[in-house]
């Protein structure tokens, strides 16, 4: 599956990527270049083997999947929040306004 | 030697090698006068047997590790020198907290001296592709380091400092100490907490070590190894005392030497090294046989979709919001674009732009669902070897000694270096470079591959390759 320069744009927007004109053909054949070498997974037959490899492979105890509250320690910091955040305000980082979700420019909290 | 003497020392010898950017450019961050301050605090508790919370202790104080000085790579959070990742966008950034493994290895006697060059948030094989420029291979500096740790492996390899922190997603520790004819070594998935390293893909992301030496390797794996509650990745299970490792027979041993990781197209000057290897173990007492993993030749086109996807995501948080650059644009969406366009280099955006290719609609399950699929495969190649009563696999490290600075321009073929050592992180499993020979001057590491959380092993092979070595007046 090749991609277009139209593909190459529409991800870029996804990854909240700019590209510049001048490299974007270059950027497609590069990115095809790398693509047409995972082709070859393609023709690898894989139905239902997947999951029958992880049943036989070996666990140790109950370590498969190890999770935890999100409840963890706290994490102390070596410096103030004030030393590294460009704002703060009430222990709070202030961020530019995100809650509208609404692109009104970077205005600095 | 002091503390103090050690760390004087290490500065001494980056000055005669030109470590800066005026020479190797393995150093990115350095804070001299902090670094001996910390060493003359370290033999003041050692002087007065205080342990690291400044309580009387009765053994040797503050000092398992006899004070050494050591380098961490740029992208695990160090308390004091900045931490970015050799990228643009995290240029003046310094953590607030410091990783586990640092601080495990500072409560252990180690000073760090710098912060090291690498490829941009960890994506290259060479360290070429990094903000700060090339790192230099001291063993010819006309030559990479390999990457992505290749400012660590180049310190060691320089004679810096004996012991260096780096990090491994495709093989960023093996292949550089491949290249600079020193140790790496990449343990389990899990074994290592990786809080407080850079996320790039956090399937296959782990902490490794280059030491000088393999004792040196081993010294230091056994510091920052074990449990962590602030990694959820982190397993609950006993260290060895990998250094004990030395003293093992290999009487019995299975090596597997597996037939993928010895093609035609290998080059059999690299080929003759690893097999000269395998012989000086089988006169040792190790059982050498063939093996098979058959599906080794899809490990970097798996490796080259599961870890950009995963980067995709793990690199969204560099937004120009929460960390370091911050680049003006035509609103919200355009600050973000101007940031990250302005901040990630060329590799790391071809990675971010794959990286998303593959997860969006319509092409999720023919690369990423498809991938993940034969990485169970790859691991499953692993798991039968083992089963079958091999205890180690030798294999080459790379299929090339270092290369020229700039002879690879082509993204795939630079993929490629990996081709021997993506498939330890695809599947989880431990993997050590040890020194093995030279071809045409230049260092060829051979590779050993372990079971998961059988790093004891791994370390009794390469404890005794190194040995029979430079007992035989051999060692590269």
């Amino acid at each position: 599956m090749a991609v277009s320069e139209t593909d190459v744009l529409h991800v870029a927007s996804l990854a909240r990527l700019a590209v510049d004109p001048a490299r974007l053909p270059a950027l497609v054949r590069e990115l095809n270049g790398i693509l047409e070498h995972m082709e070859e997974l393609g023709a690898v037959r894989v139905a239902g083997q997947a999951s029958s490899v992880e049943r036989q492979a070996p666990k140790a105890g109950d370590l498969a999947s190890a999770s935890r509250p999100d409840d963890g320690p706290s994490i102390p910091l070596a410096h103030p929040i004030e030393s590294f955040a460009p704002h703060v305000r009430g222990g709070f980082i202030l961020v530019p306004r995100l809650a509208t979700h609404e692109d009104q420019g970077t205005r600095s909290p | 030697m002091s503390a103090v003497a050690a760390v004087e020392a290490a500065f001494r010898r980056a000055d005669e090698v030109r470590a800066g950017p005026d020479g190797l450019n393995a150093f990115v961050h350095v804070d001299r006068e902090a670094a001996v301050a910390e060493a003359a605090e370290l033999d003041r508790m050692v002087a007065e047997r205080l342990d690291v919370a400044g309580r009387p202790t009765h053994d040797a104080g503050r000092s398992p590790l006899g004070a050494r000085p050591i380098a961490v790579k740029d992208n695990i959070a160090t308390l004091g020198l900045p931490t970015t990742c050799g990228s643009r966008i995290l240029a003046g950034y310094r953590s607030p907290y410091e990783a586990t493994v640092v601080r495990r290895l500072r409560e252990a006697g180690a000073i760090v001296i710098a912060k090291t060059n690498m490829d941009e948030f960890a994506m290259g094989s060479s360290t070429e592709q990094s903000a700060y420029g090339p790192t230099l291979n001291p063993v010819d500096r006309t030559r990479v380091p390999g990457g992505s740790s290749g400012g660590s492996a180049a310190a060691v390899a320089a004679g810096i400092v004996r012991i260096a922190l780096g990090s491994e997603t495709g093989g960023s520790v093996r292949q550089p100490a491949a290249f600079c004819g020193v140790v790496g070594v990449k343990p389990t998935y899990g074994r290592v907490s990786r809080y407080g390293l850079v996320a790039f893909a956090s399937s296959l992301d782990q902490v490794g070590v280059f030491g000088k030496t393999v004792d040196d390797a081993a010294h230091g794996l056994s510091v920052i190894a074990g449990h962590d509650e602030r990694d959820s990745t982190s397993i609950d299970l006993p260290v060895p005392d990998f250094r004990a490792a030395a003293r093992e027979s290999l009487e019995g041993l299975v090596i597997g030497r597996p037939r993928e990781y010895f093609p035609d197209t290998l080059d059999p000057r690299i080929r003759d090294v690893c097999d000269a290897a395998a012989e000086r173990l089988r006169g040792l007492g190790a059982v050498v046989r063939d093996v098979s993993l058959p599906h080794t030749s899809l490990a970097i086109p798996v490796y080259y979709i599961v870890a950009p996807a995963e980067a995709s995501s793990n690199l969204a948080r560099f937004d120009g919001v929460r960390y370091g650059l911050r680049l003006a644009g035509d609103g919200l969406t355009g600050m973000y674009e101007a940031t990250r366009s302005g901040g990630f280099g060329a590799e790391v955006t071809r990675r971010i732009l794959l990286g998303t290719y593959v997860l969006s609609a319509g092409y999720y399950d023919a690369y990423y669902r498809k991938a993940m699929a034969i990485r169970a495969l790859i691991r499953q190649d692993f798991v039968r070897v083992f089963a079958d009563g091999v205890h180690v696999l030798l294999t080459p490290t790379a299929p090339t000694t270092a290369f020229r600075l700039g002879a690879i321009s082509d993204p795939y073929e630079m993929y490629l270096s990996d081709i021997y050592t993506a498939t330890a992180n695809l599947a989880g499993i431990p993997g050590i470079s040890v020194p093995g020979g030279t071809v045409d001057g230049l260092p060829v590491g051979v590779q050993f591959l372990a079971t998961h959380f059988d790093e004891y092993r791994l370390f009794a092979a390469a404890y005794a390759l190194e040995r029979s070595l430079t007992e035989q007046g051999e060692h590269p």
